[in-house]
């Protein structure tokens, strides 16, 4: 099937960023549909696309993809970003849960009241300074390659790189205990698809700001 | 690698009950450790056993699997419940996405207070008969095939059938307006394997009790209420 994917899904981060990442990691090009009003939500609701009435949405290959983890894991398979054999799939499969329980952190974040912020991120760092980077860390240090596992890019790395950036915009020297992590971050953002994910232009969504959570609140009909 | 996987958990249901599902159902036999005392779970993390500190942990093939997804993947994988290909793996995920976030709603039900158990009961059932139950109705009704993807007996039938009970040991009737469910339910709960497993002795774990609960916030040393979804 050709043409390119298409993603649907508010203009942020949310759950989609990481799916932009891969893509991006992997060199794929893709468009973007934003949903800006309540109405363009139900009419894909009843027009049947959103398998359980939720974004994100990715439509490739003929296919109307729900549930990130389910669109991003094939998009690894198809690109082959995940692994070699089974094994290694199981690796990555483990690093990638890791870094998308630290990153769902985040998503919640933007909507909770001014009041627990504070509180909510202290959380965050702690989690991500004893329990999460350690773990990385240390994989990088043992084998002492470039990458997290099997010695080739993949989707662990691209997921790494995302949780990295996205804790050091709250806490700019997170990495300071982690030599290798600092290491692996630089070459990270020297690979050439995802340099050019970084730059301005591309289709990585800033930080979630109030006009993002007004929008998102208002299409869900959250309180 | 012989030797059977070796499961590391407490004694009942929680994150690590889909993946006994999923091992009986391949046919494969394991063993359990159940963690009953707060210094067997900071023993586990001593020995560097739980990547993430965390619970469930699998030993399978060699590997200490920790990540509950990571873990039904390769279980998926290695006894050919997981598709044909990538498009059908890509269906299979979706579908078990759902139930998972079905069954996600009840996971911490044990965990809150009483009157937050009446809002999350309430609330499971209805997003099951409104938003799940009737995808995987309409799934069935239009293939007209017996297992969910493929025409082949894979772990989205297997995660599928969990949840139904599940819901159904809250809510007795929730099949009543799906009759291509009731059939689903009907025809693999016969597989030997399924069959064998709901089987009263076998390794399937019963519905939470305040035992369970007592159990998890000692290992954990978490006695708060936790808050509803």
């Amino acid at each position: 099937m050709s043409g390119k994917p298409k993603l649907t899904y508010f203009k942020g981060r949310g759950r989609m960023e990481s799916i932009r990442w891969l893509l991006a990691g992997a060199g794929v090009e893709f468009d973007e549909k934003f949903l800006e009003t309540k109405e363009q939500y139900l009419e894909l609701i009843k027009g049947g696309h959103l398998l359980f009435d939720q974004v994100p949405l990715v439509e490739m290959d003929g296919l109307k993809l729900v549930q990130t983890k389910a669109i991003l894991n094939y998009i690894a398979g198809k690109y082959n970003l995940h692994g070699k054999d089974l094994k290694e799939r199981a690796q990555i499969d483990m690093y990638v849960e890791g870094t998308m329980d630290l990153m769902g952190m985040f998503l919640m974040y933007p909507f909770s009241p001014p009041e627990q912020r504070e509180a909510q991120l202290a959380s965050i760092i702690e989690k991500a300074t004893t329990r999460y980077l350690p773990v990385y860390e240390k994989a990088l240090k043992q084998h002492g390659q470039k990458f997290l596992v099997g010695d080739h890019f993949s989707w662990a790395d691209v997921q790494l790189i995302e949780a990295i950036l996205m804790l050091e915009e709250k806490k700019c020297d997170i990495l300071a205990q982690f030599p290798q992590l600092q290491a692996f971050k630089a070459r990270a953002c020297n690979i050439p698809t995802i340099k050019k994910f970084l730059q301005p232009g591309s289709p990585r969504k800033p930080p979630p700001d109030e006009a993002y959570v007004a929008t998102v609140k208002k299409i869900l009909s959250l309180g | 690698m012989g030797g059977k996987p070796k499961l590391y958990y407490f004694d009942g249901r929680g994150k690590m009950e889909p993946i006994r599902w999923l091992l009986a159902a391949a046919g494969v036999e394991f063993d359990e450790e159940f963690l009953e005392t707060r210094e067997q779970y900071e023993k586990l993390l001593q020995d560097g056993d739980l990547l993430f500190q965390q619970v469930p942990m699998v030993e399978i093939d060699g590997m200490k699997m920790v990540q509950s997804r990571a873990i039904l993947r390769y279980i998926a994988a290695k006894y050919n419940l997981y598709g044909k290909d990538l498009k059908e793996q890509a269906l299979i995920d979706m579908y078990v996405e759902g139930t998972t976030d079905l069954m996600g709603l009840i996971l911490m039900y044990p965990f809150l207070s009483s009157e937050d158990k009446k809002k999350q009961l309430a609330t499971f059932v209805e997003k099951a008969t409104k938003r799940y139950f009737p995808v995987y109705e309409k799934v069935l009704k239009d293939h007209g095939q017996d297992f969910l993807v493929g025409n082949q007996f894979s772990w989205a039938d297997i995660h599928l059938l969990e949840a139904i009970l599940m819901v159904e040991e809250k809510a007795c009737d929730t099949l009543s307006e799906f009759p291509h469910l009731q059939a689903f339910k009907a025809k693999i709960s016969n597989i030997p394997t399924i069959k064998k497993f709901l089987e009263p002795g076998s390794q399937r774990k019963p519905v939470p009790d305040d035992r369970y609960v007592e159990t998890v916030r000692r290992v954990f040393q978490a006695y708060h209420d936790v808050k509803a979804t």
